[in-house]
């Protein structure tokens, strides 16, 4: 069966609270997700109070100045801190995100903060994502074609043409999507998952591509593409703004009219 | 502990290649079914009674008898595409999937089966 409760191991219990300092004039609570693999313990909430008044404004730079200054143990990813890397992608306040782009202001009450949903954690706010880039890899997200490039310029492309794989192309990968959707959460190990079909679906409307049917081919499948059941969490994620759900259902349709 | 590689796990068998027969399937009976029960509604409203002597004189005609036919059929054979999405969803064991999936056709089989013949008895008149 799909799997409800949390399993033995994830169950959460109360964690350390870790106080601001007597002066401090804005405090606010960080209520953090801490999983320690080594440590044998079940996973904890630890509580930091930040001055506000000494942190950058983004949940990013609460979650720097916390482990800069408070605890060095606090583990997460993150590189550009303008949400271009997609690598600071968790779940804040309930809803997954970019850490860099969602403001603490944005947030009422205290702020809590998880790893991304129903992946397999490797160490507090870090999950594992092998399985996501597999998938990924698995649409074959590069162009395909038989016809060989002109010798002395690029494959050809018009402004309109372009225009339609503008938007997917701006996919970052940061798994806010797949990892939203409940169909993704009970079948990630079949069903592609938003972010990748987003993929597939941006290299089929591709007009420089030669390998639409083999594409569609390999997506035509009752677990792979058609677990979406239209749920639309993850367009509602998308820090980028994109719609997987969309792209989905335009495959759908791609597959049945070519049948007619 | 497997050491297969993280795509060859996602690859798996491939695609089962199908899959849009059901999604088609699934729309074609709901638009159907749109008609049907609409047409059903609207008959059983305008009904002079709903005694069954009415009924019976009404399901008597051809016409009422065929399309209420049809909507038990078309009603199992959608629920039927709805259930197997929802066991596909949440039964991952593969035995236990199967077993289910065979019940759940049965069902519905069986169900539909019942269901036209109760209208056919009726519109052929069998005793009260």
């Amino acid at each position: 069966m799909a799997q409800f409760r949390l399993p033995e191991n994830s169950k959460i219990r109360p964690g350390k609270t870790y106080k601001a300092a007597a002066d401090a004039k804005d405090v606010r609570s960080f209520r953090i997700y801490r999983f320690d693999p080594e440590s044998g313990a079940t996973p904890s909430v630890d509580t930091y109070e930040v001055d506000m008044g000494k942190c950058g404004p983004m949940v990013l730079d609460a979650l720097i100045k916390i482990k800069n200054e408070i605890d060095p143990t606090l583990t997460f990813r993150r590189s550009c801190r303008e949400g271009i890397c997609g690598s600071c992608a968790m779940n804040i306040d309930g809803v997954n995100t970019l850490a860099c782009t969602r403001a603490s202001s944005e947030v009422k009450g205290d702020v809590k903060i998880y790893p991304l949903p129903h992946m397999p954690v490797i160490k507090d706010l870090v999950p594992d994502l092998t399985n996501f880039y597999a998938q990924y890899a698995s649409v074959k997200p590069w162009l395909q074609t038989r016809t060989p490039a002109p010798p002395d310029s690029e494959r050809l492309q018009s402004k309109e043409d372009q225009e339609k794989i503008d938007r997917p192309s701006a996919c970052i990968l940061c798994a806010c999507c797949s990892t939203s959707c409940p169909s993704y959460w009970w079948n990630s190990d079949r069903y592609l998952g938003p972010a990748a079909l987003l993929a597939a679906h941006r290299w089929i409307i591709d007009t420089r591509d030669e390998a639409t049917g083999e594409r569609l081919d390999a997506l035509e499948d009752p677990f792979r593409l058609y677990r979406c059941h239209t749920i639309m969490n993850c367009a509602e994620a998308c820090p980028k703004d994109l719609n997987p759900a969309k792209a989905i259902a335009d495959i759908k349709k791609m597959i049945a009219e070519r049948q007619h | 502990m497997s050491l297969q590689s993280p795509l060859s796990k996602v690859l798996g068998r491939g695609s089962a290649k199908n899959g849009v027969g059901h999604w088609w399937a699934q729309r074609v009976t709901a638009s159907a079914l749109i008609l049907l029960t609409g047409w059903f509604v609207i008959e059983l409203l305008t009904l002079p009674g709903l005694d069954y002597g009415s009924v019976a004189a009404w399901v008597h005609a051809p016409l009422s008898a065929v399309l209420l036919s049809l909507l038990v059929g078309t009603l199992v054979y959608h629920s039927q595409l709805g259930v197997q999405v929802v066991v596909e969803d949440y039964v991952a064991s593969k035995g236990v999937k199967v077993l289910t999936m065979l019940v759940v056709n049965f069902v519905h089989v069986l169900l539909g089966a019942l269901g036209v013949f109760a209208v056919l008895r009726v519109a052929f008149g069998a005793a009260v």
